[in-house]
This record gives C-alpha cells, structure tokens and sequence, in this order.
C-alpha cells in the first residue's frame, strides 16, 4: 500500500504539516499527524516537518517487468509533406549525447507517404545508428489515430529504453497516445535530460507551475521511458538545419546510409480518422524560432513607440523581433512574436533582451540561445545572470548608441 | 448527445514562493479554481447545449458572439432558427442527438465537489467527483486511468472535452491519454467549435504555422484552447440549481478501479526532485558609459561574424 506514514514516535505535533498543506490533506489532532481524503500526496509536508516525521511510500512497482530487455534509444522523427522538422536533428543530438554514456544505439523513427522524397531519411541515417521507415500512405497526414498504435506497437516488437518526441503540436497529441497505450511514463516538455550511464535511468527535468518550479522526473520500474521537448531547447546535430540530398551524395555513402534503415509496416486495420479540410497559416513574417539573431523586448523598453528602435537594431542585426508575454498582454506586438514556455522556444547565435527582467517562464524559452546580451537597469534582474554578457543602463539609451555605432560601421 | 467535460481543480495562482527560513515552497493560502483550460471547454460544452453549433457549419457563429448570446441566456435569434430550419432539410440526419446533456468529471479531494456545483450552477446537468485517498498521487497516465474508469460508470460519452493543458502542471497530456485508452480520436488545441453534428464535429485547431480546420468522427476527445470562450456567468436559478444538485461522488471500488493502476501506486513516473530555478551568476559585466557599453557590444557582435 502507498500512502503518506507519519511517524507517531517522532511527530511533535508542531503544526508546520497543517501549514505547507494547501489541500487540508492533513491535520493535527491530540498533538499528532495524520493525512485526511483530501491528501494529494503532494509531498509539501514532508519538506516542512523540521523532526522527518512524515514520508511518502510507494508500493513495490506491480510489474517490474525486465528491464534489461529494453535498450536503445529512439527519436520518433515528424515529418511535414515529406520534410523532417529540424526538432528531430535537434533530438538525435541529444539522443547521441545520452546512447553514448549509455553505450547503446540512437534509432530515428520517419513515418511518411508512398512515394515520398528519401532524402530526410537518408539525412537521419547520417545522425543515427539506424532509421525505422514505413512508407504508408495512411502516414501521409499527421493523424495519431495511425501514428500512435503503430510506435506504440514498434515499441512493444522491438523495446526500445527510451522514446523522445518533439513537443510539436503534433508530438504533444501523438506522445501520449503511444504512452497510455504501453501504459509508461512520459513527461512534457523536457528541458534537462540526463542519464544514468549504468541503470539507464533518464532524469527528466522540466519546468512546472508555469516554470516557477523545477521538477525532476523519472521513470524507474516502465519502459519505455519517454519524454517530450520543445523545438529549439536542444542544439540540432551537426547544425543540420539543411537536408542531404541523395543526388548530390556519392553513391557508396548513399548505399550505407540505406543500408541503415529499415522497413516497417502499419497495421492493416489503421484508419485515419481526423480529416484537415483547410490549412491556414499565420500572417507573412518570419518565424522567430528559427532566427540566427533576436532582439527581444521587455517591459523594460518603457513605451510602445520604442519598438521601432527594436525593430530597427534587429534590422541592422540580420534578426527578428521577439518580445515577453506582457507585451503581447498589451497588444504591442502579436503572439507570434512571444518567446518563453508559454510561446516559442528559440535558439538563435545572438539574443539580445532589452529590458527583459527574464523571468523563468521566459527563460525557459531562451535555453538554445548561444549568446544572450542583457540589457537592464536592474543588475539583480534575473536574466543579467542568466546571460553571457550584462549590461546594466537604460536599454532604450542603449539601444540608440548601439544602432548609431552599427549604422556607423555599416555606412 | 452526452458531452463530458473533463475538469481539474487548480490553486488559482501559479505563484510559487519560498520559505526563507526552512526553504520550502509555501503553499498556503490558495484558493481553488477550475483549470482556466476547462472553463472553455465547459462553456463550448454549453454553447453546444445551448443549439449554437449547427452540423454543416453555415449556423456556426464567432465565439465571442456565441458567449454573449449564451451569457444573456438568450436564444438564437430568429433568423439563426430560420437558418436552423434550412438545415434540417439539407442535413437532418447529422444534428446533435437531442437533447444534448453536460456532464463535468472531475478527479479532486471532496472540496472539488464546490466547483462541480460551481459547473452545474453555470449549465451542466451533472457533476461526478472521483474523490478517493487511492487516487492520490496520481500521474497522467494514473490520473487518465481513473478518468476512464469514471467514463464507464456513466452515460456513453459522443463527445468528451478537456482543457488543452492544466495550468498547474501544464503536461497537456490528459486528453490525448484519454482518447488513446478509449481508441477513439483527439484533436489538440482547439481554437474554435465549427460544426457538430449527431456523428462528426468541425473545429479549428493550433498547428505548426498557423491554424487547420478539421472532421473528426464522433466520439472524439477535443483539447481546447483558453481562447475558445469565456465561461458564462450563473444566473440566479441556475446557482439555486447548483446549490441543492447532487454531485455523485465515487471512490476507486464505486468505478472498479485496480488500486494497482490508480494513483501514486499506478504512476510511471514520480518526481526526484524539485527546485526553484536559481541561475549561477557567471555573466561578463559590460561596464562604463552608455556610450562605452554599446562600443563593446557592436565589438562583441562584430567579432560574433553573424
């Protein structure tokens, strides 16, 4: 049986329990602890009773299962009328960091239609040990009601020790669908993964509460263990933002990059179920997440009008216009234009944050950028530690001095 | 037609504050809400209660439109009737199987039971809480376990509707659980009701770079989005309503639920640890005049040869 256990020997019956409870989850009653229905095993009194009176148990897992026959990792590769999105290379980079202090293979999984051009797959087998390809056309469209049985169904032949997924809007749909389905863990949004090189245990660490907490996760007695991550958390391998193209390679390299993969099927009975009657795409303008360069804007900026002194800096920088949520809160700049966990994650080479304080929400989207310059008046915002490179003035005089000197050096 | 709406109880701000002293998270002093996620979903619910939703998509209103006729209590106006008229001749087999009844699941402690009288009081006709110490500690997959052994202790769903993401643990992982346990299909992030119909719905839903509108065949589990709709006030009647409706609430052996799958003990995954993030400070200060500064950034940038 699991539960919260008090133990009645060394509970002083101070109160702290009843405190840190934000559920009435337990209560004190005759100088002693006890958990109440409305418990959620949330663990917040077992970090305040100050006498380690109170733990959480976990039954023995039902079915521990052998472990040891899962092995390998694999990064479930999504596809776009026939394009891999470079969310997988970033996960095959990842994924080789992780097989390589395991010791094991990186598998990259491509569904896609019949017919479809071969090159994405032949630029996977360049990133991994080996492709698994179904060439189907039910495959042709995104559809979890096909994808999900079929990886889950993969998994289940050929045991895989972890799955990742990109948290596309089609990872986040598909991911769970394979989980409940082989009835594992899967935890979303992964911002840290680590393993252990012996047990292969994947920590998983992500941000939680809307980033104001840091989880980590694992997943100890199921297999496989999967994780989601967001586009832009990891650097993509080799920086392979292009694909390979079959024609321009030699013809060996080619026949070894093919006799990497290897074909699956999809089962008879899969039908698509969700129909995409219409495709609208957002307004023209760049999207941010693949941006070399960002300026990013604040509050700090002040005023409205200042925008087009960021929108000028980012000209002059070859970059896009990124700002905070409450810009957009304000209506200064659309959503499109919102970095952080709750709008893109971006990797640029040069971030620079004017007047971003950087809270963790925002900083949990800026966690590929390579060098981040931070602008603020406030030297303890957190961001100026968070950055390489921090500059404490007013951002708006700042960011007319560094337009003038470009200006000057271009012209 | 029967709609479940799958909602969460949530602290109603995701602030997260530290002790100094014993450095623990301080958690009192938080009030319960519904899951901002699965007010919209509530309110599509009603909205599609309320006859707004047509099955070929020509009576489908905006939403904000759709809110506001609702919050009035208002019916559809004549010429939407007319409108709902010309359906019926072109499509009469695929309306919504009248009538169509709200049902709000939750999986909470017994103090969740307010806020499924809060949903009742707002339009839905029932609440059930599945409230048992054995679901405690539950992850997604033992939280979706429960949920679906709470399904089939109640009326057959056509169409189940959960918030896309709860804003407490922001997994977004229940619906597409859900849908996956059942076989039956999810569409994520919905933006906007188009059409439903006895057999398939029509809703616009988030993608890659932009938005799609897609069929989906019922039953179906939709994921929606917090600017779908805004959740109705209750009027008078409907709070007396909420006030005196009984809330069923069951606990694990009610639904039949393995104590093995459900809770801390049905959960994969558990949390090692957890941490407010605190960065190390290893920033180069760029120092002297505003003037100085930005000559050592346009140095900086230089150098990068972007």
């Amino acid at each position: 049986m699991s539960g919260l256990v008090i133990d009645a020997a060394r509970c002083v019956g101070c109160r702290r329990c009843e405190k840190a409870c934000a559920t009435a989850g337990i209560v004190v009653e005759g100088r002693l602890a006890h958990a109440t229905e409305g418990c959620v095993l949330c663990g917040a009194c077992v970090d305040a009773c100050p006498v380690g009176a109170i733990h959480i148990e976990r039954g023995s897992a039902a079915d521990e299962g052998d472990l040891a026959a899962w092995s390998g990792i694999w990064v479930f590769a999504e596809q776009d009328a026939g394009q891999v999105l470079p969310v997988a290379f970033e996960l095959l980079g990842k994924a080789r960091e992780l097989a390589a202090a395991r010791g094991c293979t990186v598998t990259a999984v491509l569904g896609q239609g019949c017919g479809g051009p071969v090159d994405g797959a032949l630029t996977l087998a360049a990133c991994a040990d080996r492709v698994i390809l179904a060439q189907d056309e039910r495959l042709a469209e995104r559809d979890a009601s096909v994808y999900a049985p079929w990886i889950a169904q993969l998994a289940e032949e050929m045991r895989p020790e972890i799955i990742l997924y990109g948290a596309t809007p089609f990872g986040r749909e598909l991911a769970p669908g394979v989980a409940v389905r082989l009835r594992t863990g899967l935890t979303a949004d992964c911002t840290v993964l680590e393993i252990d090189p012996e047990t292969g245990l994947l920590q998983q660490t992500r941000p939680a509460f809307g980033g104001n907490l840091m989880a980590t996760i694992e997943c100890p007695a199921h297999r496989p263990q999967m994780a989601t991550v967001r586009p832009g958390v990891f650097a993509a391998m080799a920086r392979t933002r292009s694909q390979l193209r079959a024609e321009d390679m030699p013809r060996q390299l080619v026949r070894g990059l093919l006799a990497r993969m290897e074909a699956a099927k999809v089962d008879p009975r899969l039908e698509p179920q969700v129909a995409v009657v219409e495709k609208r795409r957002a307004d023209e303008g760049a999207s941010i997440a693949e941006a070399p360069v960002l300026v990013v804007a604040g509050r700090g900026i002040g005023s409205k009008k200042n925008l087009a002194l960021v929108r000028r800096l980012a000209e002059l920088l070859g970059g896009e216009v990124g700002c905070t949520r409450p810009l957009v809160e304000m209506g200064w700049l659309e959503y499109r234009h919102q970095v952080g966990q709750t709008g893109v994650s971006v990797a640029p080479k040069l971030l620079v944050a004017l007047g971003v304080s950087g809270a963790i929400q925002h900083l949990a989207g800026i966690g590929g950028a390579q060098t981040v310059v931070a602008v603020n008046e406030d030297a303890d915002a957190p961001l100026m530690g968070a950055a390489a490179y921090a500059v404490q003035a007013d951002c708006v005089a700042f960011a007319r001095e560094l337009i003038a000197r470009l200006e000057a050096r271009a012209g | 037609m029967h709609i479940v709406v799958c909602a969460k109880a949530v602290p109603s701000t995701t602030e997260v504050r530290m002790d100094p002293v014993t450095h623990t998270i301080v958690r009192d002093g938080r009030q319960a809400v519904i899951n901002p996620f699965d007010t919209a979903a509530l309110e599509l619910a009603l909205q599609v209660k309320d006859g707004v939703f047509e099955a070929d998509g020509r009576c489908a209103r905006g939403v904000a439109g759709g809110a506001d006729a609702a919050c009035g209590g208002l019916r559809p106006s004549s010429d939407e009737a007319a409108c709902a008229d010309a359906t019926a001749d072109t499509a009469p087999a695929d309306r919504p199987a009248a009538p169509v009844t709200v049902s709000v699941l939750s999986m909470g402690i017994p103090a969740t039971e307010a806020l499924l009288r809060d949903a009742i009081s707002r339009g839905a006709d029932e609440g059930v809480l599945l409230s048992d110490r054995a679901f405690a500690g539950a992850d997604t997959l033992a939280t979706t376990y429960a949920l679906t052994c709470g399904l089939a202790h109640m009326p057959t769903a056509d169409l189940i509707l959960c918030g896309k993401m709860a804003v407490d643990g922001d997994t977004a992982q229940i619906g597409p659980e859900i849908a996956g346990a059942l076989g039956v299909p999810c569409v994520t992030d919905v933006r906007e009701l188009v059409a439903v119909g006895a057999r398939r719905v029509r809703a616009v839903r988030g993608a890659d770079n932009g938005t799609e509108v897609v069929d989906v065949p019922l039953p179906a589990v939709l994921t929606v989005a917090k600017e779908a709709a805004d959740l109705r006030m209750p009027s008078i009647a409907g709070v007396r309503r909420g006030a005196c409706a009984r809330v069923r609430v069951l606990g694990a052996e009610d639904v039949g639920a393995d104590p093995a799958r459900a809770g801390l003990a049905g959960s994969p995954t558990q949390v090692v640890r957890s941490f407010v993030p605190q960065r190390a400070d290893e920033a180069v200060r760029v120092e002297g005049t505003v003037s100085e500064q930005a000559a050592q950034v346009a140095d900086l940038i230089e150098g990068m040869a972007l």
